[in-house]
């Protein structure tokens, strides 16, 4: 099966923050906004880690000490720019082949000396999906369940 | 050709569509069926349905008599959803807490 090709996602924001500190909070501390809900460990999130130079980790933290990775840092480029690999997959899953990473650039431009527009894309994300998985998972009842699970959660949660 | 760029997120963005694709993600099931748990009307429930199925979320298959509403087994486009909703709750996390940070952080002296 030949794979799809799957647009990327885009999201932009606005934040009354000067650049510096943009960066800063969506790194150094990550988590403390990154919402708790979307994690892959079994044990409840603790925190989150975002390890501030290229070829860092990027990780959560269990409220048992246990550790799940997200990604690496491709790129490390304060304040402006940072590219982060996201190796989750449609399992809810980190899959450590680097064949399998989608990217996530997060693009800093200061708007004034307070306001920064954040810029970010989520794309390769075919390579997170091997087709005849996906469609085994979601006809089969594979790990598309607590994905969805998640999703519910989260859209629950929204009021 | 249109992409479900932006769409995917305006999509889920209705809370009632939301519920609808949520259990949908737990079974397939009819229009009656989904009604039921739905503080909504059938009719409701079907333009819904019209609405995740023309965005490609959503495929139905007839079963007799029976129209079975399921998310769309290729997957794609429902992963793609899912993770447009991660990314819209969490740069509007990321944009509070940006603007709640400490104003003059002591950076400068490290």
């Amino acid at each position: 099966m030949t794979s799809t090709t799957i647009p990327p996602l885009t999201g932009t924001i606005t934040v009354d923050a000067p650049i510096e500190r943009a960066f800063r909070v969506f790194t150094d501390a990550f988590g403390s906004w990154w919402p708790a809900e979307y994690h892959i460990g079994q044990a409840d999130m603790a925190t989150a880690i975002l390890e501030p130079r290229e070829g860092g980790r990027w990780y959560e933290q269990g409220v048992d000490g246990s550790e799940c990775d997200w990604g690496r840092v491709l790129a490390w480029e304060p304040p402006h720019r940072l590219i982060v690999t996201w190796q989750i997959n449609g399992q809810w899953q980190y899959d450590p082949d680097p064949a399998h990473a989608s990217e996530i650039e997060i693009r800093f431009a200061a708007d004034g000396p307070d306001r920064t527009t954040v810029t970010l894309e989520h794309r390769h994300l075919e390579r997170l999906v091997d087709g005849q998985a996906l469609r085994d998972g979601i006809t089969g009842g594979g790990g598309w369940p607590s994905l969805l699970e998640l999703f519910a959660k989260a859209a629950t949660n929204q009021t | 050709m249109t992409t479900n760029g932006v769409e995917g997120l305006g999509l889920l963005g209705d809370p009632t569509r939301r519920a609808i694709f949520e259990l949908l993600a737990r079974r397939p099931s009819t229009v009656g069926e989904l009604a039921r748990q739905l503080p909504v009307t059938r009719p409701a429930v079907s333009q819904h349905l019209r609405v995740l199925k023309d965005g490609g979320l959503v495929v139905s298959q007839a079963q007799g008599t029976r129209r079975i509403y399921r998310l769309n087994p290729d997957g794609v486009t429902a992963l793609r959803a899912y993770l447009d909703r991660v990314w819209a709750e969490a740069l509007t996390t990321f944009a509070k807490a940006a603007q709640a940070a400490p104003v003059d952080p002591e950076q400068e002296d490290a």
